[in-house]
């Protein structure tokens, strides 16, 4: 199972709920399963079908590129962490 | 000397740009010229908040020698989008109104018309006959008095941004971010000590010597041809394409020599406003920035205020941290907050910690990204504060740091867990060096340290190498060169194929040419540009390996190639370039390729030593000694490492000791030149030491990381220590400029 | 055209060539040596003379070219940083800042490589301090000055060592 971190700001959504494991493929499934368990928790995750523009998603702390189709291991860490502007 | 399994890596040869830079041949953007090429000049906003309820143009139109004049009104309407551009994103509609304003300015020095002519002088001349008439609007650059509900509001349709829940009422903080891990009131409640303090730091700008340029040629087969100053083309051809609601396919960015960005050259200025005043005089136009423009009207980077709470135990433990942070966005949104908060304990393993952080808009230039982007400000709190605890504790602050430094495992404020990285090692390099075991003696001197990190990252970076016939290489690649790095990716072709640097040609390709490339930025390019000639080197040794077959008159999976890139099979060896020379005579010609995308961070991680002197009676510091410690994971060009290392300290000595955006009672900026927005000159800083620490990088074959970014971060914090160390006068706002030290020192006698 | 005049013929000289131009009296000499005379080694930076970038040398002196107007050089000789190299290749102090990697993107390099010309000519031998101050006046943001400096003393030292060797050779 792959141990889904919720950001601090959408743990209202969680009953503060900090992590949780889940048996997913890749970030589609994460999102997937969070909106069923949380409630319009994709609304702020999410515009239109991909991730937001200003997070970025984290899979055992390497940034993936590839949005919603990224994979994830079953023993996987997934984080979603604010886009990072560099110089 | 100890061994090294590299004959290329590790040297330290002549850049292959290096003659014509040294004899004035390289060309940058204003040294361009076309056919019938005409200036443009820009003509900005003398007022910080105005609308604009009308503009004037028909005096500059009627001028002798002037081929167009532009306004907002020229721009198309830009949806509020979001773009991503390589590293960090941007609403295009914010970009667009950045470029020229159409209804409202939000600064001073905010674009709002501009003219070409035949040549500059005409241009300004005419751009002056433009009548704008305002009505003038209150306007705040502070950004605590910005956040109050009765501020003045810079954008009507601004809501908070709450991680994707946007605020009932208009206000100009664009973001609040909070990140949590563990349970900060127990472990304040658990800590022996606690230290807490406001630090403030000011606007600061990139200031790179070459000020923006460009040169824009809208064809008449429909094509917009730009020759320019950027940190990346490709994402200079998407803005510019996005503005100019174009495809990009119709957008040609050829990059020129770069005259210095530091994270100040990677948004668009100038390239629609040229593409557009060439579209409309049917000729070539050249914009060049004055520096008064640079100063007003690009980069800087956000000013801070922060307020800072760190617990330990009796023995040093880190047991709690937490952290409110307000950067100043300028006219727009900005997203350097966000690795501000990332940063602010990043150094440190903390179990409880709590960060709040706001995005603010005020009417100053846009924020951009300085080196290391939010990373050097939240340094200059914590790092103090890490020495605060130290002395209330009565430990040395190396042995605090040593104690609470992060390492594998450690788990960010934000989430991640780091891989294998390099701190402690930087830290025990920094004990073991000359500089901290050599005594500091004589009057108001004292010794400071910090620490600091930046993530570094991956993104899309693309090679080719075409053979010739002797067996040289053309490199052509799509990273645009601030400061050698078409070297360092020479150099790993030439290790990967056992060649010599020298025996490579590279060149950096426009975005026509060359696969697309994400932008020069966050320490990217000599690791992640560097895997796509190493895997471009790769793709070719794998070609020639079955054409040697062929050649042997033997299977491929006989061919093998040695460490020192030889090729052997059915008895018979040759060199690489022995052996390319061979396969040119007959058959296709070789060309290898490699297109990467990386996504593992590159977790640069540095530590600094500074000794200075205060003059009791002026408050002026001047720095005696500097080293910087920096793990590398592996220095291709040491020199270009060292050059990296020493560039930033000075930087970050800059910020630390007199730069300084001032604005006046309307809110105007007063210093924007060179002689009043004070860099270090040679004469204001010694020689600056380095200790280059090498822990390697399983992300990258020859162990790189980004080196670029760190030593910006640790000098405002490690001479804020050396003050106190030196006066008991604790620092907590930027620049400690003399009049800021002289005064600290009155009131803490 | 409201301030346009009537264009000025001016005689100098320039690394070591007798050349004309015209130029109105409003045109600095860094605009008639990039703009007229197409030579874009002398870059502008700040074009108020505070960052160096446009440094040439006239009759023997480093001034910032934007700080003089074009008229100004009647007469004079003026050197810049494409006169530096010759047939026989690059200057040490040309040498000496590639072997020692004293620059990074490049574009104070040319305003850097003339005033420390100008400096070793006139005071060879000089110390660290004497370097620092007598180019203070040369912004570079990118390599902290530190490999400058040394691009600088290694190079006085080859020139020192050369003009020894001439003197042997008499």
């Amino acid at each position: 199972m792959a141990t889904i971190f919720i950001p601090a700001q959408l743990r209202e959504l969680t009953a503060g709920i900090e992590h949780l494991e889940m048996d997913v493929h890749n970030v589609r499934d994460v999102i997937n399963q969070l909106e069923q368990r949380f409630p319009s928790i994709r609304d702020r995750l999410c515009q239109q079908d991909q991730i937001s523009p200003s997070l970025q998603v984290s899979i055992d702390s390497v940034i993936t590129s590839r949005g919603m189709i990224a994979k994830i291991q079953p023993d996987s860490e997934v984080h979603f962490i604010p886009a990072i502007a560099g110089g | 000397m100890a061994t090294t399994p590299y004959r290329v890596i590790g040297t330290r040869p002549v850049r292959h740009d290096g003659a014509d830079k040294v004899t004035g041949k390289a060309v940058y953007t204003a040294d361009f010229k076309l056919p019938g090429l005409q200036a443009g000049f820009i003509l900005r906003s003398p007022h910080p908040h105005a609308k604009i309820l009308s503009i004037d143009t028909s005096a500059a139109e009627a001028t002798a020698g002037v081929s167009a004049v532009v306004t907002g009104a020229d721009f198309p309407n830009v949806k509020n989008k979001i773009a991503h551009l390589g590293e960090g994103s941007v609403n295009l509609a914010h970009l667009s109104a950045n470029c020229m304003a159409k209804d409202k300015v939000l600064y001073k020095g905010h674009a709002v018309a501009a003219v070409s002519a035949t040549n500059a002088h005409i241009a300004e001349e005419a751009a002056a006959k433009i009548i704008v008439e305002y009505e003038m609007l209150p306007s705040v650059t502070d950004i605590i008095e910005a956040m109050a509900t009765d501020a003045p509001l810079l954008h009507a349709d601004l809501f908070t941004d709450d991680l994707g829940l946007k605020a009932d009422t208009a206000s100009n903080v664009a973001v609040h971010l909070h990140f949590e891990k563990g349970d900060v009131a127990t472990g304040f409640e658990q800590a022996d000590v606690v230290v807490e303090a406001e630090f403030k730091t000011a606007t600061v700008h990139q200031g790179y010597i070459e000020p923006h340029a460009i040169v824009a040629d809208y064809n008449e087969d429909g094509r917009v041809r730009l020759w320019t100053s950027t940190q990346g083309s490709f994402t200079c051809r998407q803005q510019t394409a996005e503005i100019l609601q174009i495809g990009v396919g119709d957008v040609l960015v050829t990059p020129c020599e770069i005259g210095g960005g530091f994270g100040g050259k990677i948004a668009v200025y100038l390239e629609p406003t040229a593409a557009i005043l060439s579209k409309k005089s049917g000729r070539p136009v050249s914009i060049r920035m004055p520096r008064t423009d640079v100063f007003e009207a690009t980069g800087p980077t956000p000013a801070s205020f922060m307020r800072v709470k760190v617990g330990a135990k009796n023995d040093g433990t880190l047991l709690a941290g937490e952290a409110w942070i307000a950067y100043d966005a300028g006219a727009f949104p900005s997203g350097v907050i966000g690795p501000g908060c990332m940063c602010v304990f990043s150094c440190y393993d903390i179990e409880h910690a709590v960060v709040d952080g706001y995005d603010v808009c005020v009417n100053k230039p846009h924020t951009k990204a300085y080196r290391a982007p939010g990373a050097t400000q939240v340094a200059f709190a914590m790092e103090q504060l890490m020495d605060e605890l130290a002395e209330q504790l009565n430990i040395c602050p190396l042995e605090i740091r040593m104690k609470n430094a992060v390492k594998e495992g450690s788990r960010r404020v934000d989430g991640p867990v780091y891989p294998q990285i390099g701190f402690v090692e930087c830290l025990e390099a920094l004990r073991d060096s000359d500089h901290w075991n050599s005594p500091l003696e004589g009057d108001n001197r004292g010794r400071g340290i910090a620490g600091g990190f930046w993530f570094g990252c991956g993104l899309k970076s693309s090679a080719a190498c075409s053979v010739n016939a002797d067996g040289t290489i053309n490199l052509l690649e799509g990273s645009t060169d601030i400061g050698g790095s078409r070297a360092s990716l020479a150099m790993q072709l030439a290790e990967t194929l056992g060649i010599e640097s020298s025996d490579i040609n590279p060149m950096v390709g426009d975005t026509d040419s060359v696969g697309y490339t994400d932008v020069t930025g966050g320490s990217r390019v000599t690791f992640a540009t560097g895997l796509a000639a190493y895997e471009a080197g790769r793709d070719l040794q794998s070609q020639m390996k079955v054409r040697a077959a062929e050649l042997w008159e033997c299977e491929t999976s006989e061919v093998s190639i040695g460490d020192d890139g030889t090729f052997s099979g059915n008895g018979k060896t040759a060199g690489f370039k022995d052996l390319a020379s061979q396969l040119f005579s007959g058959g296709a010609a070789l060309v290898g390729r490699a297109t990467v995308a990386p996504e593992c961070p590159t977790n640069g991680f540095g530590a600094h030593i500074v000794d200075v002197e205060v003059d009791p009676d002026t408050g002026k510091v001047t720095i005696l000694r500097y080293t910087v410690i920096q793990d590398a994971g592996k220095a291709i060009h040491p020199s270009y490492v060292e050059g990296q290392l020493q560039g930033g300290a000075v930087q970050g000595i800059g910020w630390a000791l007199n730069e300084e955006y001032f604005f006046n009672d309307d809110d105007q900026m007063t210093n924007a030149s060179f002689l009043d927005y004070r860099m270090p000159t040679m004469l204001d800083v010694p020689m600056i030491d380095t200790i280059i620490v090498e822990t390697g990088n399983a992300d990258h074959p020859y162990g790189v990381r980004g080196v670029g970014e760190p030593p910006i971060i640790p000098p405002p914090p490690a001479i804020g220590n050396a003050i106190y160390n030196a006066t008991q006068t604790r620092m907590r706002e930027l620049p400690m400029s003399p009049p800021k030290v002289w005064l600290a020192m009155q009131s803490s006698d | 055209m409201t301030t346009a005049t009537k264009k000025i013929h001016v005689t100098t000289t320039v690394n070591g060539e007798s050349v004309e131009f015209l130029c109105e009296p409003r045109n600095s000499l860094l605009e008639v040596l990039r703009d007229t005379l197409g030579l874009t080694g002398c870059k502008e930076g700040c074009n108020n003379g505070n960052c160096g970038a446009c440094t040439v040398i006239i009759n023997k002196r480093p001034v910032n070219s934007c700080l003089v107007l074009g008229v100004e050089a009647e007469g004079a000789e003026i050197e810049t940083v494409e006169g530096i190299a010759d047939a026989r290749g690059l200057h040490p102090i040309q040498d000496c800042f590639l072997e020692g990697a004293a620059l990074q993107c490049g574009i104070c390099t040319p305003g850097f490589l003339v005033s420390a010309k100008a400096l070793l000519e006139k005071k060879p031998g000089a110390s660290e301090e004497t370097i620092r101050f007598d180019l203070s006046g040369n912004l570079c943001r990118c390599t902290g000055y530190d490999k400058i400096v040394r691009a600088i003393q290694e190079a006085d030292k080859q020139l020192s060592a050369s003009t020894d060797d001439s003197k042997t050779n008499d």
